[in-house]
């Protein structure tokens, strides 16, 4: 039986990425990320990993990729404009295929903000700031004990997809603290790359297997072949060509699309009846769950789904919430990220109402709540 | 050459599509020569070696070598040396960049990299200039030099990188140019014998978007300039400062032994044991 704990979020998504087999992390001070640094600093050399403090968040991510092309578990962790310097090599791991994690810890932007105060304001940034059309996995954990397993997680899909995966928690999850009691090594699943098969003489590194995920070996094991932030072809070799370059890019997408259906990952609190559904995610989805059994005392009919998954963006679960209620409400701290996804897979069937809050501050179930009675009214 | 087989036909890749990218008469492919040349001599395995190059012209070279490859993003090779080395310690790690790579965008990674001491070989392929993008103005363009990003001349001072790399720390700093085609390959050489961070820079040349800016119409005009303009270590003692102003120092000019960063990181984790 393991103990029960009391746990930060930063320091439950340091225990997630060592459970999952993280050894490895580089990155550059920022709050209110810092303790995920701290924390790595001070676990990984007597597990005979390596911790770096590198000279700015490009080269964080820089070291992180090699590690990861090394054979290492690598992961960052950062806040909004350490973020916006990471996407270039973001971008440079999607189409490299290399697995890594990061985590921004968002807090109040734009530039250096309101730090570091609460925010949401990352959501389109962790989807779409990387240059280039790329695919993306983004996880949002609402408590402690979300950090970790989201963070385990983070780390299964990065192996299992050869892709970056983003994990955005905010300032309030990451400082706030609880009774956690974490699993056991043996509770957890890990999922590690697959590796090649076959001898090197006959290994194509950029061939679909069928998956979509071509198996890969570490440096050193013998394979030598080349990885290259250029659009390349099977080999690994630069090509212009259309006919390889539309199938690399397709297959880039199409290996964690084809999964969509597994990735609906959420938790819904009174949606089996509800007229009114709420979608939220972060610390405003725990205010929302309080907000709803209000509101439920109430006799208003009101559910919520919790998104864990915000991209690829969960419209499985959005769209079945659409054909019950007649109206969705998403509150967020940012000027509507998450509502123009929610709007976007809606198209016309309900309405969609909006709770933005940009003052950088919890959202609070009375302010849903008012919210909610407003809708009723 | 055994048999009439030149080495560097052991090391260049069979599965690329040749023939390279680089105009005629750049310097990158004799340097390339002179580096598989200098790594048959090492002792190095292939899958020990594994070569990381940036963003340019330069950055090619590492789609043509048959080691463990990897073409990274403008100026950030020294980052993602860093991860591998950190990982896989027991891997030769040499990192290719060009001038504007390594001093520009990259400076920064450059001087912390020299300043960490980490176990690896950078070697800067300098051709004063930013060729793959049209010829602009790099920080190792001389003043006045016009490039297309500096019509009316050149108003910025170019930074000495021998100096640069051996102020910010580096353990071992030469300086070569490929008309000096067997120096260059000796002291590629040494940088891979050597532990701790080495840097070679290579005076390089660009006829398509440097010489024909110059005044240096033809490769071998450029390769005449190499010639005339740089001076070996010693023979630089016996000139006078006004003479070697527009001279361009050879060899190895730093030569230090200093405990790398895998070595103190080592020392590090050997007290963690002493614990238990």
């Amino acid at each position: 039986m393991q103990k029960a704990e009391l746990l930060q979020g930063n320091d439950a998504c340091v225990r997630g990425a060592l459970a999952a087999g993280c050894r490895f992390f580089a990155g550059y001070p920022i709050t209110p990320a810092s303790e995920i640094a701290h924390g790595m600093a001070r676990e990984l050399p007597p597990l005979d990993g390596t911790f770096i403090q590198m000279e700015d968040e490009i080269a964080s991510m820089g070291a992180v990729i090699g590690a990861s092309l090394a054979g290492a578990k690598a992961m960052t962790g950062t806040s909004g404009p350490g973020f916006s310097l990471m996407q270039e090599h973001i971008s440079y791991a999607s189409i490299a295929e290399v697995p890594c994690v990061i985590i921004d810890v968002m807090r109040g932007g734009p530039s250096t903000g309101v730090p570091t105060h609460l925010a949401q304001g990352d959501v389109m940034q962790a989807r779409w700031g990387a240059h280039g059309d790329h695919p993306m996995i983004v996880l949002a954990p609402s408590s402690v004990e979300e950090c970790f397993r989201l963070t385990v997680e983070a780390f299964n899909l990065s192996e299992k997809y050869r892709t970056p995966v983003v994990i955005l928690t905010d300032e309030v999850i990451a400082h706030m603290r609880e009774k956690v009691i974490l699993p056991s090594a043996d509770e957890i699943k890990i999922f590690d790359r697959r590796k090649p098969t076959q001898p090197p003489e006959w290994f194509v590194p950029y061939r679909d297997p069928g998956t979509g995920v071509p198996p890969m070996p570490a440096f050193g094991e013998g394979y030598r072949y080349h990885v290259s932030g250029l659009v390349h072809d099977e080999m690994g070799y630069p090509t212009t060509r259309a006919d390889e370059v539309d199938p690399f890019i397709q297959r880039l997408f199409h290996k964690i699309s084809r999964d969509f259906d597994k990735l609906q990952w959420g938790e819904e609190y009174y949606t089996d009846d509800s007229t009114l559904d709420i979608v939220a995610f972060g610390s405003v989805a725990r205010a929302a769950q309080r907000a709803v059994k209000q509101a439920r005392e109430r006799g208003m009919k009101v559910g919520l789904l919790k998104l864990q998954v915000l991209y690829p963006f969960m419209r499985r679960k959005v769209t079945k919430l659409m054909r019950n209620s007649p109206t969705i409400l998403v509150p967020e701290i940012n000027m509507g990220q998450i509502s123009r996804e929610v709007k976007r897979v809606n198209q016309g069937k309900c309405k969609v109402e909006t709770l933005n809050k940009v003052a950088h501050e919890t959202m609070t179930p009375q302010e849903i709540l008012d919210k909610i009675g407003e809708i009723y009214a | 050459m055994p048999n009439g087989r030149h080495i560097i036909y052991d090391y260049l890749r069979t599965t690329k599509r040749f023939p390279h990218m680089w105009c005629p008469g750049c310097g990158l492919g004799t340097f390339l020569g002179a580096f598989l040349r200098a790594v048959d001599k090492s002792g190095y395995t292939k899958d020990q070696i594994v070569l990381i190059s940036g963003i340019g012209c330069s950055g090619r070279i590492s789609t043509y070598a048959d080691f463990n490859t990897l073409h990274t993003t403008h100026g950030r090779a020294l980052t993602f040396a860093t991860g591998i080395k950190l990982t896989k310690p027991g891997l030769k790690v040499i990192v290719i960049m060009g001038d504007g790579d390594a001093t520009a965008i990259g400076g920064n990674h450059f001087i912390h990299a020299a300043r960490r001491n980490l176990d690896i070989t950078a070697i800067v392929i300098n051709n004063s200039v930013y060729g793959m993008t049209g010829g602009q103005v790099s920080p190792e363009t001389p003043l006045d030099v016009r490039t297309t990003t500096s019509p009316y001349g050149n108003v910025e001072s170019p930074f000495d990188i021998c100096k640069l790399a051996e102020a910010a720390g580096a353990a071992f700093v030469a300086r070569s140019t490929v008309y000096h085609v067997k120096l260059m390959e000796r002291l590629i050489g040494r940088a891979i014998d050597r532990k701790g961070f080495d840097v070679l820079e290579i005076i390089s040349q660009c006829p398509v978007q440097y010489g024909r800016r110059v005044g240096l119409k033809s490769p071998v005009e450029m390769l005449q300039w190499q010639k005339d303009h740089a001076v070996t270590q010693e023979k630089a003692r016996g000139m006078s400062e006004e003479d070697l102003k527009d001279k361009i120092r050879i060899g190895a000019l730093v030569d230090n032994e200093a405990p790398t960063y895998q070595e103190k990181l080592d020392a590090m984790k050997q007290s963690f044991k002493g614990v238990e």
